[in-house]
């Protein structure tokens, strides 16, 4: 069936089968591969697209339920060669090792600033990022990074 | 995911329609364990009904002396509602407590509360609260509402619209979270009414249930310490045991009443 959605700032228009994953669509349809599928079961947040500004898990979401909708992935969140605040963040403050996880702590980063503004405690973060796995880091340099990512959003 | 047919009802009546003649139909909600199940082919419709595009279905107000959720309304929605923090304080603190964030943008009190799967959230509430789940084809009680492991009342294609809430004089809802899921590995909702208090208790059996002992020992004022639950009725699976789960019952209902 066709659908209509603005992907990073561009108006889409697609063909796409009802059992589509949004993930499946950005990744396999549209190899916008920053969005990366860690679990596949909803629990490790690695695939965290924005949906109209908040982060969603898109290997739990159908592409036909973005119709009409707004999806802004990893790739569409720099300007130009500047990068967004809280990717800019998480390069200052080192907040990935292998970086698997990273575009989906971003989206989250992004949606735990929009949700508690510019002064965030660690405490509030750790408990915010319960949707988000990571392997490697120990998370606290990406607790650093969403703290600061925050400020900068709200200075900005 | 195997293929399915995709409508779009935009209201009640649609979706029924939609359902009634979409061979093995779904209905669609937030879709936080429907789309799992279908990636894991535990459920392959034919037709997936979507219920998003239906006007109305996530309004919050109180009526009279109820709190009045749609089915639509997400789990965040429900957790910084001003009115529900009005209304029910330990609703809107169930409901943050709920999956993580990204889940709670999603999930919906309707799609759990028909899904009725035995470790969630809100089907304590809406047993503990006297709840009446009101549906395109009537009402039902929440005391007869839940039947056991993902099994209600509701028709086969009967759409849950709005959930009703007795307002409680004073409610809390403790849970032992399950770490990875946060599904409830036990949770015991509290209400207070004047009539005396409703109790219920969810992850620890095969469905929620009422806690008669706890209510009457609530009523009467008196200490928990001899409460207990026979572990030959309760789950054990490779998080906790029977035994555990039955000695996590009192605690979380001990901590629930300390707030009231």
């Amino acid at each position: 069936m066709e659908i209509a959605f603005t992907l990073n700032g561009e108006a889409k228009r697609l063909t796409v089968s009802p059992a589509t994953l949004l993930v499946e669509l950005l990744r396999d349809g549209l190899h916008l591969t920053g969005t990366h599928i860690g679990c596949d079961t909803s629990q490790c947040g690695a695939c965290n697209v924005l949906l109209d500004g908040e982060p969603v898990k898109s290997c739990t979401l159908l592409a036909v339920q973005c119709d009409g909708r707004t999806v802004t992935t990893v790739e569409g969140l720099a300007k130009g060669e500047a990068l967004h605040p809280m990717q800019a963040a998480f390069r200052e403050h080192h907040g990935l090792q292998c970086g698997f996880c990273t575009p989906g702590m971003i989206m989250a980063g992004i949606g735990i600033a929009k949700r508690h503004g510019r002064d965030i405690s660690r405490e509030t973060i750790a408990h915010e990022l319960e949707g988000n796995l990571c392997r490697c880091t120990g998370y606290q340099n990406i607790v650093t990074a969403i703290q600061a990512g925050a400020k900068e959003m709200a200075d900005a | 995911m195997r293929e399915f047919a995709y409508a779009k009802p935009a209201s009640l009546a649609d979706a029924a329609s939609a359902y009634a003649s979409g061979g093995e139909a779904a209905l669609l909600a937030g879709g936080h364990t429907l789309i799992p199940a279908m990636k894991s082919r535990l459920r392959q419709p034919d037709t997936l009904v979507d219920l998003n595009a239906i006007p109305g279905l996530d309004a919050i107000a109180v009526e009279g002396d109820r709190l009045w959720v749609g089915a639509l309304a997400r789990h965040a929605a429900v957790a910084a509602s001003p009115v529900v923090a009005k209304a029910i304080p330990a609703l809107a603190c169930l409901a943050a407590g709920i999956g993580d964030p990204q889940v709670r943008v999603r999930g919906t009190m309707g799609g759990s509360v028909a899904n009725n799967d035995p470790a969630a959230d809100y089907p304590a509430a809406v047993l503990a609260m006297d709840a009446v789940v009101e549906t395109d084809r009537g009402a039902h009680a929440a005391d007869d509402f839940f039947q056991g492991m993902f099994t209600t009342a509701l028709d086969d294609g009967e759409i849950i619209a709005r959930i009703g809430f007795r307002v409680p004089q004073a409610a809390a809802y403790a849970k032992f979270r399950h770490p990875a899921s946060r599904y409830a590995i036990v949770g015991v909702f509290v209400a207070k009414y004047a009539g005396g208090h409703r109790v219920a208790v969810t992850g620890a059996g095969p469905g929620v249930f009422r806690w008669a002992d706890a209510e009457a020992a609530l009523d009467a004022g008196g200490s928990l310490d001899a409460l207990a639950l026979d572990p030959s009725e309760l789950n054990t699976d490779i998080h906790a045991s029977a035994d555990y789960r039955a000695a996590l019952c009192v605690t979380m209902l001990k901590r629930a009443a300390a707030q009231i």
